[in-house]
């Protein structure tokens, strides 16, 4: 079985509530399939204090093994690099030394969500609380632990990466571990795992007729294309949040908003309002990944001037208003 | 015995990280201090920011009532900018608010709450084994159903709102996601579905029959009826182990009101109950204490609108990163019993006559407010209207205040806001949880969850006291929240 470790750091917990939607008519049956057994979650176990202790002071003595280290929520450093503003509870201790100590004895270390990867949300604007990630201080390598950091497995802090995560992507990486078959090559350069890094959330997505006609939504609830208006980075964004979806039917711009690109480093900080998309004149600044500017410029223009009736004038409306023609002939 | 001190963490099962310090004297808590031991610094995070982006940062103070934070926001920025949703984003954001806090509740009573009555202490009481064999945290069979259940009610956010948690849909004029004919049937039948798994697990009844539950007596009366369902058992755990006189609140409840029509009258009103009687809140008597927070108390206590947020860990009198919020200088309790009886629910207002607002009752109100919000959204989703509009156009001026208020499952919410120059300059949050797990005032009340905890037994050799556990866990708090 692959002991799993979890601990919350400075961050909101999401990515455990999150978790709990795994698709799955058994979430314990789930995690036994997997060959998981979890040590200690903070809402999933009945230990609490003085038994949670014990716990870790066995895990630090390395009488009980820590196949997997896995931290939510970032690392806050301050004031002053103290870690005063986050001592784990019980123990007067700051979060950051039990962290980096159960790093070195963990096999695996795993950073769940954005803010343990990178410091995420809590680290925006001025991160008066010092917040980074296990391994990266924003997008630069090196956080609580440096760029050179490897687990005893070998690998680098694996960086499951989300605003929240998907509970796909954490159940799938435990997986891994816990199968053996998660090697250094199936990560992606910022360290998150392939199986989900190398999609694009555009990829799915359900507006991509409006996208290839750049019938753009104007306002929220529009159903056109959100990147050229609304500040959508789907088609740079790392993540298959359209192929693998979240809640059942859902995702971010099936929800009629725009991808805020959360699993990158630094979305937290875009430079620009998040419902506006950034241009330069009247281009957007976020091109498509792979895309050169001037293809991007010259498609743009001819499949504007090309867009049928239908798409343009759906693409300003919350519901279908003109529906696909039929046709009297059989489909050729 | 003599007086002992101990320190109680890491607290688990509830939303974050939380320390309770107590002084014990002759096996009972003599004093308690609660600590929130993380400091996050939301509110100057906002500081400089295009208005509308706190309608993706502050989802993100906390990952259980993400959604109860971003309707705060929508309804601050809706009242700077004077604008109010179509019939249809009324009733979306009430579904969305509804179905996280259905699931808040279920979360709660099942994986927070329960596990606690299958620890050894327990051992040898008529009902431990049915218990164990039901709570226990790993592998409980109705902690398993629960979850499953849970899982596939969320699904009712992928279609109202993209997905939970951290959802963008919710905006000052309404929803992002106009639901289609077709949706909202299908949305019907998941509700449905999920309406009898209530009634076959959890109340072992139709909901209407609980609904209709008047009094005490008639409780009891039914409990002893039948043995189907978890509510039962949760009646007769309560009665063996005296939750009914456990962990006494200050006996002020507060609630800002929630799920408004299309007239902006709520299903469930707000108010402030005392002793059996409900008046209406006076909100601009709301002030934060930081005389006991690691943060700058200038000034004394200050109305969160001219809220202060500046840390200072050096601070000598301090022991929490919470600020103490007060109404009218009094302490007050928030959360289910206090919308239930604001909202006069005969049978929490009963139980809060009877025995006071305890542990037992707060665990019942719950799961009465679970009882009462599925019929409402049945009824909601009824009501709306396919192909009309489900957002309202945002003119947002540069400057302008405004207060958003909502109910979190966990209880009253606030966000005040001022903007200048089209940035934010201000935004204050009073999350339900700084309410009930506040630390001491400048005066030395202690809040709601210190008073509770005096008096709770303690057994000779306990570390981590039970009945402790129960008291802290009964008031559902969410610590990432209050340490915005």
């Amino acid at each position: 079985m692959l002991n799993v470790l979890w601990l919350q750091s400075g961050g909101c917990g999401g990515c455990s509530m999150s978790l709990l939607c795994a698709d799955t008519a058994d979430f314990d049956g789930l995690l036994a399939a997997s060959g998981v057994r979890m040590l200690w979650h903070p809402s999933l176990s009945l230990a609490s204090g003085d038994q949670v202790l014990a716990l870790l002071d066995d895990c630090m003595a390395e009488r009980v093994v820590v196949d997997v280290l896995c931290v939510e929520g970032a690392i806050l450093r301050g004031p002053q690099g103290t870690g005063r503003f986050h001592l784990m509870a019980g123990t007067g201790r700051p979060m950051m030394e039990w962290v980096r100590d159960l790093a070195c004895v963990a096999r695996h270390v795993v950073a769940v969500g954005s803010c343990a990867a990178w410091g995420g949300v809590s680290a925006t604007g001025a991160n008066a609380t010092e917040a980074c990630g296990l391994q990266y201080d924003n997008s630069q390598p090196g956080g609580l632990l440096s760029a050179a950091f490897r687990s005893r497995s070998g690998l680098p802090v694996i960086n499951v990466a989300g605003c929240p995560t998907h509970p796909g992507w954490v159940m799938d990486t435990l997986m891994a571990l816990s199968s053996g078959t998660l090697k250094a090559d199936d990560l992606d350069p910022l360290g998150r795992p392939r199986f989900y890094a190398d999609q694009l959330v555009h990829h799915g997505c359900t507006r991509n007729e409006y996208y290839e006609f750049k019938a753009s939504a104007e306002k929220p609830s529009d159903l056109g294309c959100m990147m050229e208006h609304m500040g959508c980075k789907g088609t740079q964004a790392h993540a298959d949040c359209n192929t693998r979806l979240w809640n059942g039917e859902g995702s971010c711009t099936r929800g009629g908003y725009a991808c805020i690109s959360c699993t990158e480093p630094g979305f937290q900080d875009p430079g620009h309002a998040y419902h506006r998309t950034p241009k330069l004149a009247g281009i957007p600044i976020g091109l498509p990944t792979d895309m050169p500017k001037a293809w991007f410029v010259a498609l743009a223009s001819l499949s504007k001037s090309a867009t049928p009736r239908r798409v343009k004038q759906n693409s300003t409306a919350d519901h279908l208003v003109v529906p696909p023609a039929v046709k009297s002939t059989r489909l050729k | 015995m003599s007086s002992t001190r101990l320190i109680v963490g890491p607290f688990n099962r509830v939303e974050g990280d939380l320390e309770v310090r107590l002084d014990l004297a002759n096996g009972r808590v003599r004093s308690a201090q609660v600590v929130s031991p993380m400091y996050r610094g939301f509110e100057p995070m906002l500081v400089g920011r295009d208005p509308l982006d706190a309608l993706v940062i502050v989802p993100r103070i906390c990952g259980i009532c993400s959604v109860s934070q971003s309707l705060a926001a929508a309804r601050a920025l809706a009242d700077a900018a004077g604008v109010q949703p179509p019939p249809n984003g009324t009733l979306a954001l009430n579904l969305l608010a509804a179905t996280e806090n259905v699931a808040d509740h279920l979360t709660h009573f099942y994986l927070f709450f329960m596990p606690d009555f299958t620890r050894p202490v327990y051992a040898g009481r008529a009902w431990f084994d049915d218990a164990a064999r039901r709570y226990a945290s790993d592998g409980g069979e109705q902690l398993r159903a629960m979850l499953a259940a849970r899982a596939r009610w969320f699904e009712l956010m992928g279609l109202l709102g993209g997905r939970w948690p951290h959802t963008h849909s919710l905006l000052p004029g309404g929803s992002s996601r106009a639901i289609e004919a077709a949706e909202r049937l299908r949305l019907l039948a998941r509700v449905r579905e999920f309406r009898a798994w209530l009634e076959r697990q959890l109340y072992g009844a139709p909901l209407e029959t609980v609904l209709a539950l008047r009094d005490e007596v008639q409780l009891q009366a039914w409990a002893a009826s039948g043995s189907a369902g978890d509510l039962r058992r949760f009646v007769t755990i309560a009665a063996d182990c005296g939750l009914a006189t456990l962990g006494r609140g200050p006996g002020r409840c507060l609630s800002y009101g929630a799920f408004p029509d299309a007239l902006g009258t709520p299903a469930l009103a707000p108010g402030l109950w005392h002793a059996g009687r409900v008046t209406p809140p006076e909100l601009d008597t709301i002030t934060e204490d930081a005389t006991h927070a690691w943060l700058a108390d200038a000034g004394g206590p200050r109305h969160p609108r001219d809220g202060l947020t500046r840390p200072d860990a050096a601070k000598h009198e301090a022991y929490t990163w919470n600020k103490a919020p007060r109404l009218a200088g009094q302490v007050v309790e928030t959360g289910a019993v206090a919308r239930q009886l604001c909202a006069g629910q005969p049978l929490v207002a009963d139980l809060a006559q009877r025995h006071g607002v305890t542990v037992y009752t707060r665990v019942i109100a719950r799961l009465v407010e679970l009882a009462r919000l599925v019929p409402l959204m049945e009824g909601w989703l009824q009501a709306l209207a396919p192909r009309e509009p489900f957002a309202a156009p945002l003119n947002l001026p540069p400057d302008a205040e405004g207060v958003g208020l909502n109910e979190a499952a966990r209880g009253a919410l606030g966000h005040w806001l001022r903007m200048e120059g089209g940035r934010i300059a201000q935004y204050q949050i009073v999350a339900p949880t700084s309410w009930n797990f506040s630390p001491r005032d400048a005066a030395g009340t202690p809040g709601p969850l210190e008073q509770a905890l005096v008096d709770a037994p303690v057994q000779p050799g306990e570390a981590t006291p039970v009945a402790v556990q129960h008291i802290v866990r009964s008031f559902d708090p969410c610590m990432v929240c209050t340490v915005h």
